[in-house]
């Protein structure tokens, strides 16, 4: 009997993060977990507004949880780590401001329908950590992944602020946890709930440069052969801006980064072409080939 | 206007007339006028603001507003009837954001709206824009189909737009679904929809002169043996 979950994609999740998609679907496969994508999902708001009185920028985050509500959900899982937290932060501030609720449903008349808070936004690492559960990951590994040093970095969007923490917000632990069920070698990671620069990276790129280096750099010092993160924004800086990092700082060393979903589908024996590695701009292939994991 | 009396003798009624504001002026307009009819009963002479009369063209866009109602509401005035008590104005042009491009070098994915229309990731999800539209159009929807790369999606709920530039006057995010649904309709008819590959062949066939044999044949049928051909004729040849 598999278990049905409402699922809100949010925008990367169909464009340049399409990978993190197909193989979180994957890892839920394994648990008879099917991801029921929301039929008519609309942006989640990208950045969660930070004035009280602005509702409107509250709205799109409102009308998706009120959309799973009209179908008959009580929760939504999410992947991306900026959807989570712009979905959970509206739903906390409508939960506590019923006033501004009523604004929002007063706005979304169209909808015939009004939101009531009730609806529970979950990141996939919760269902994996609280529902799945550790045990049960262990038994789907396939493919252990011997001799791989894996750092985590969480960055902000599931950590902050602390009503919205899925786990220690300063020392996080769930990525590591899982890594260590699948067998690789965990690397501590100091800066792993630093900021990766965001959306300085459209017009300060040499800020998201320097992050990517100290980030990096770190993981490196450390050991790590990979990164592995749950947010297309963290994984686009420090992925694709290694480029601009190698150019500024000489000593500056390539890393894959992965999606924590790539790694745990590779364990659980999935096949090479289904773990999305083409659009990586620094190609986690060779890394994992050397361990023979590939 | 005549209506029949019991006795069955014509007798000259009085037309009902309704008030109507328009620009702000009252004016007594017929029970059961357009807007459009409205607007000209009370002598203005329309050059702009009115196009095909017949609801396809979205030159004659008009906001109203009803008594005792907050919403501001949007329609065509040659399809709209008058109600009593109506506030309307007519949007006869709407200055908007329009991109230039050559459709041969375009992709169609969400990084050409990223470029011609940056202003489209500005949405805020109110539906300020469905809520007006007069084609009831869920414009809000496709504008999120395109910010997330489904140009296909956007190019289907965009189809009945006409382009009255109503959902543009009410955005906050002050873009122009309007032209930007067009681009995603150009797209999809340039790189997306399904080619016609039985076209090529058919159009090889005629060019090799294929269609004289069978021109005889149906010249030559009868009127029932064309009608029993008609109905058995084979609908669902292959597109794609």
């Amino acid at each position: 009997m598999s278990t049905k979950i409402p699922y809100y994609p949010g925008c990367t999740l169909k464009s340049t993060a399409k990978n993190f998609e197909d193989t979180a679907k994957l890892v839920a496969s394994k648990f008879d977990i099917e991801f029921e994508e929301l039929a008519k999902w609309i942006c989640c708001g990208a950045v969660y507004g930070l004035s009280s009185d602005n509702v409107m920028h509250k709205v799109a985050p409102v009308r998706n949880m009120l959309r799973v509500k009209k179908a008959g959900g009580e929760r939504m899982v999410v992947l991306c780590s900026m959807c989570y937290n712009t979905l959970k932060r509206a739903n906390l501030y409508v939960r506590k401001n019923k006033d501004k609720l009523d604004v929002i449903n007063a706005i979304m008349y169209l909808e015939n329908a009004t939101y009531d808070g009730s609806v529970k936004v979950q990141h996939f690492l919760e269902i994996l950590r609280d529902e799945v559960g550790y045990s049960n990951i262990k038994k789907e590994v396939k493919k252990p992944l011997k001799g791989l040093n894996v750092a985590a970095y969480y960055g902000c969007l599931l950590l902050r602020p602390k009503e919205v923490a899925i786990d220690n917000v300063e020392s996080p632990t769930v990525m590591e946890d899982i890594v260590k069920l699948l067998g690789a070698k965990v690397v501590n990671l100091p800066v792993k709930t630093e900021c990766c620069g965001s959306y300085q990276t459209v017009s300060q790129k040499d800020i998201i440069a320097d992050r990517t280096y100290l980030i990096l750099n770190t993981a490196r010092e450390m050991g790590a052969d990979v990164l592995i993160t749950s947010c297309p924004l963290c994984h686009f800086n420090l992925d694709r801006r290694q480029d601009i990092a190698k150019e500024r700082h000489h000593d500056f060393e390539f890393m894959p980064i992965l999606y924590f979903t790539q790694l745990m589908a590779l364990a659980f024996g999935f096949e090479e072409e289904k773990l999305g590695f083409e659009p990586h701009f620094v190609d986690p292939r060779p890394a994992l080939k050397e361990r023979g994991l590939l | 206007m005549r209506e029949e009396s019991e006795k069955g003798e014509k007798k000259p009624t009085k037309e009902k007339r309704i008030p109507v504001f328009i620009m702000g002026q009252k004016y007594e307009v017929p029970e059961g006028f357009t807007i459009l009819n409205a607007i000209e009963y009370a002598g203005y002479q329309l050059k702009r603001g009115v196009g095909c009369r017949e609801g396809f063209c979205g030159a004659c866009a008009t906001v109203y507003r009803l008594p005792g109602d907050y919403k501001l509401r949007g329609g065509l005035a040659c399809q709209t009837v008058v109600q009593p008590g109506m506030y309307i104005t007519q949007i006869p042009f709407t200055p908007a954001q329009k991109a230039t491009y050559d459709i041969e070098k375009l992709k169609p994915d969400v990084t050409t709206f990223q470029k011609f229309y940056p202003e489209v990731f500005r949405c805020l999800g109110c539906n300020a824009c469905s809520k007006v539209c007069p084609q009831e159009l869920d414009v809000m929807g496709y504008i999120q189909a395109i910010m997330r790369g489904d140009i296909q999606m956007a190019a289907n709920m965009s189809f009945d737009c006409i382009m009255c530039g109503l959902c543009t006057m009410r955005c906050p995010a002050e873009m122009a679904q309007y032209n930007i649904a067009i681009l995603a309709r150009r797209l999809y008819g340039r790189y997306l929809s399904p080619k016609s590959e039985f076209l090529e062949v058919r159009l090889k066939e005629i060019e090799e002169g294929k269609f004289e044999e069978q021109f005889k044949e149906i010249m030559s049928l009868s009127k029932e043996e064309l009608r029993k051909r008609y109905v058995e004729r084979d609908i669902n040849f292959k597109i794609t």
